[in-house]
């Protein structure tokens, strides 16, 4: 800040405290009694007189004490305009060092594990304790708790995998996040071909559905859906397109949901790690999430 | 209604309308709070209903506790006491009708636009622009008609508690004005005009000071007035009301920065914020010592006087509560009360300890003398009203001490490997005694709230049974 609105704070601030300090000592000096009297001033309001009885001697230490501690608190820490103190703290540099001793703490533990594979670290149950506990801070929020997931955020504990299951693929899906992008068709099928679509799509998990309708809608699935979830319907991992046909939904499996996903599409986020968690915790991560559906 | 009562010069309808007001608000402030703690609790009691939700009535709760309430126990009290003690009458009765009638409209429209979901979103300030203009109005008339009346004294001094009214009014105008400066888009919506930390900042400026000079220096003044004059006892000490009315005037107004601990608000921001609110403890305490030194010789009233008993239990908890607050903004203390419920509880260990408690007993006080009465229709209801209300405020606050550092400690816990050892969920689970044990407080105080009522209105109907004043009684 400028050196005006610095020379500003300082002398506002200290003319608060000091002027605080100057009328608790200037009233202290003018007392005409030093024990408790009877003597009122001689007003009376409604009745209510006012005795002129001296400051306590014990709130008086205390407010002088608050005063001192104030005047040492600001000569230490940064509080008068520019002034940075003389200990030279901001919370900035707390901050860091705070994490700088975390880091020399926790690294030891964590390096135990750096090397090992994913496939390795399922015989670590303390490792795999560790990757729980980051996902139960980092990932539960939308995964839930167990990992079974919710209605748009997928089951991980099963062994259908939108992306793959694989430790790499797993590892990926963490550190750099994932764009799951299902685009709106109601526009170009219609109204009715939404309907003939979806009970195609019902029909590929055998869900209920109306048999003609799902013969129309196939050649329009042909047309549109099987360049993303392949010509069976059985999806595409590399693409995150979903297998259609294994009665595991990610936005429900009621006809109004799949319509829905059809008419208007979905957008799933997964978000990126890699700049939130350092490369050995995405690893114990990756080993829990493996974990979850490799008992 | 008694003419014995009318006191010639005295313009005392105003004050019997806001009087009641007080009542009335306390009620339904109260009763929302209530709602929402029990949604806590069990949150199928938003009946999935958009205003009934806790995000909506939240703030319902806090505008109607805090400036109906709170607001019409002012406004009373400060039209009676500066009347009284300047023996001179309100200088005008149209001006002070139109604060009364148009500090109702404001309240109304909070209570018609907060559960609408119309908020600036700033916390203690939620309502929209036209509305935050009509509070200008109305708190200029206000100002007009209390500062005009003092200038109209018949007394040579102000007396002590008109001081602290008219620091209540005037900073309170400042706050009011500078924090709800936004830019309107439209009729319900508009934007502050200050940007990120500054807005954060300018918000608990104001909003700390509400506390400061709304719920404190307002509430000193009704102290300082219904205290000596219910124990019937002069002020312990006149330099002591000096040294810490200017004191704590001088000091609230740089606090409200601790709201703001380890955020984006500069450090320095912060260390004056956290100074200034330790030095803040002894101007505090100054009215707490005043108040109750006042009763010395006087301490056997207690015994037989429910109403000095509302006065002194309120005294002690504002002694309590700003002893916390200093604490609370020491950083290394906030680390680990901030964004927990110790902050609700020590709000209500101010908002019901303090403020109710001694609105409640000022009422009372005031009552049966604005109807001419010697006393309200049931002594003991009022005795009973007192131990629901202390009762209440206790078990609320323990309720959110255990609950805050509860939450503190299990938010801060981290496992040797350095990650969180609970979830969100798990400390909220563990809330969850403490929500209802909360509930259960609120419960009771507004229980007490509602003996109130019944009692004020066989005090002040028509055929009521409280016995009258004779004439000499009223004069006193």
């Amino acid at each position: 800040m400028s050196a005006f609105w610095s020379a500003w704070i300082t002398v506002i601030t200290l003319a608060v405290i000091l002027g605080c300090a100057w009328l608790l000592l200037a009233t202290r000096r003018s007392e005409p009694h030093k024990e408790a009297t009877e003597e009122t001033l001689g007003h009376s309001f409604d009745g209510i007189e006012e005795y002129d009885n001296p400051l306590p001697s014990w709130w008086l230490n205390m407010f002088v004490a608050t005063i001192v501690f104030g005047l040492v608190y600001l000569t230490l820490y940064p509080g008068l305009g520019n002034f940075k103190g003389v200990l030279g703290w901001t919370s900035a540099n707390q901050w860091e060092e705070e994490m700088a001793h975390a880091e020399e703490v926790y690294k030891p533990i964590f390096a135990k594990y750096a090397t090992m594979s994913v496939e390795d670290l399922q015989a670590q149950p303390e490792g795999l304790k560790m990757g729980q506990r980051m996902f139960a801070n980092n990932c539960s929020l939308c995964h839930g708790a167990t990992g079974a997931g919710a209605h748009g955020f997928p089951n991980l504990t099963d062994s259908d995998w939108l992306y793959g299951g694989a430790p790499a693929t797993i590892q990926q899906t963490i550190a750099n996040g994932r764009q799951g992008a299902m685009p709106p068709w109601g526009a170009v099928l219609g109204e009715e071909g939404v309907r003939d679509v979806t009970n195609y799509v019902m029909s590929l998990s055998s869900a209920d559905h109306d048999a003609d309708a799902a013969v129309r809608g196939e050649q329009q699935f042909q047309a549109l859906c099987t360049a993303c979830h392949g010509a069976d319907g059985k999806g595409v991992q590399a693409l995150g397109a979903p297998n259609l046909t294994d009665g595991i939904w990610l936005y429900g499996s009621t006809f109004e949901k799949v319509s829905h996903t059809i008419r208007t599409g979905r957008n799933g986020v997964m978000p990126a790690h890699k700049d939130l968690l350092s490369d050995d915790k995405i690893q114990l991560i990756t080993a829990y999430v493996y974990s979850l559906s490799n008992k | 209604m008694s003419t014995a009562a009318e006191h010639p010069t005295y313009n005392y309808k105003v004050v019997r309308q806001f009087a009641i007001m007080t009542v009335v608000w306390g009620i339904v402030g109260m009763a929302v709070g209530v709602l929402i703690a029990s949604q806590l609790v069990w949150p199928a009691l938003n009946f999935d209903t958009a205003w009934l939700t806790y995000g909506r009535l939240r703030p319902l709760h806090t505008n109607a506790v805090i400036f109906a309430f709170g607001g019409c126990a002012l406004f009373a009290s400060s039209y009676y006491v500066v009347q009284r003690t300047s023996q001179t009458r309100l200088i005008s009765d149209k001006l002070a009708a139109f604060t009364f009638w148009g500090w109702q409209l404001v309240i109304l429209s909070a209570a018609i636009t907060l559960p609408l979901g119309l908020t600036s979103s700033k916390e203690y300030a939620e309502l929209e622009w036209p509305i935050d203009l009509l509070i200008t109005v109305v708190w200029v008339a206000y100002a007009i008609v209390f500062l005009g009346t003092v200038k109209m004294r018949k007394t040579s001094h102000i007396y002590v508690g008109n001081w602290f009214f008219m620091a209540f009014i005037i900073t309170v105008a400042v706050l009011h004005i500078v924090n709800s400066a936004a830019m309107p888009v439209s009729l319900f919506k508009s934007y502050s005009v200050y940007p990120g930390a500054v807005d954060a900042m300018v918000q608990w400026w104001y909003g700390h000071n509400a506390v400061g000079f709304f719920l404190t220096a307002g509430f000193l003044g009704m102290m300082y007035y219904f205290v000596p004059k219910q124990a019937e006892r002069p002020i312990y000490s006149y330099r002591l009301s000096v040294v810490h009315f200017w004191a704590l005037i001088a000091t609230y107004m740089w606090a409200g920065g601790h709201h703001l601990h380890y955020t984006a608000l500069p450090d320095w921001t912060q260390s004056v914020a956290m100074v200034m609110s330790l030095v803040l403890l002894a101007p505090s305490w100054g009215g707490m010592i005043n108040g109750m030194m006042t009763l010395s010789g006087a301490w056997h009233k207690l015994r037989t006087d429910p109403v000095l008993r509302f006065l002194v239990v309120s005294l002690s908890f504002y002694g309590m509560s700003t002893f916390e607050g200093p604490m609370m903004s020491i950083k290394t203390v906030n680390a680990l009360s901030h964004y927990t419920d110790w902050t609700i509880g020590h709000v209500h260990a101010g908002a019901l300890g303090w403020v109710a408690m001694i609105s409640i007993g000022a009422v009372y006080h005031m009552i049966p003398r604005l109807w001419g009465k010697a006393q309200m229709a049931s002594m003991a209801l009022v005795n009973t009203h007192f131990w629901l209300a202390t009762i209440g405020t206790v078990l609320y606050i323990c309720a959110m001490w255990v609950n805050g550092i509860l939450q503190g400690l299990m938010w801060r816990a981290v496992n040797e490997d350095g990650t969180l050892t609970y979830s969100f969920v798990e400390a909220l689970e563990a809330s969850h005694p403490g929500f209802f044990v909360r509930a259960l407080g609120g419960a009771f105080f507004l229980t007490g709230m509602l003996l109130m009522a019944y009692n004020v209105w066989q005090t002040v109907r028509k055929d009521s049974t409280a016995p009258a004043a004779n004439a000499s009684a009223q004069a006193a």
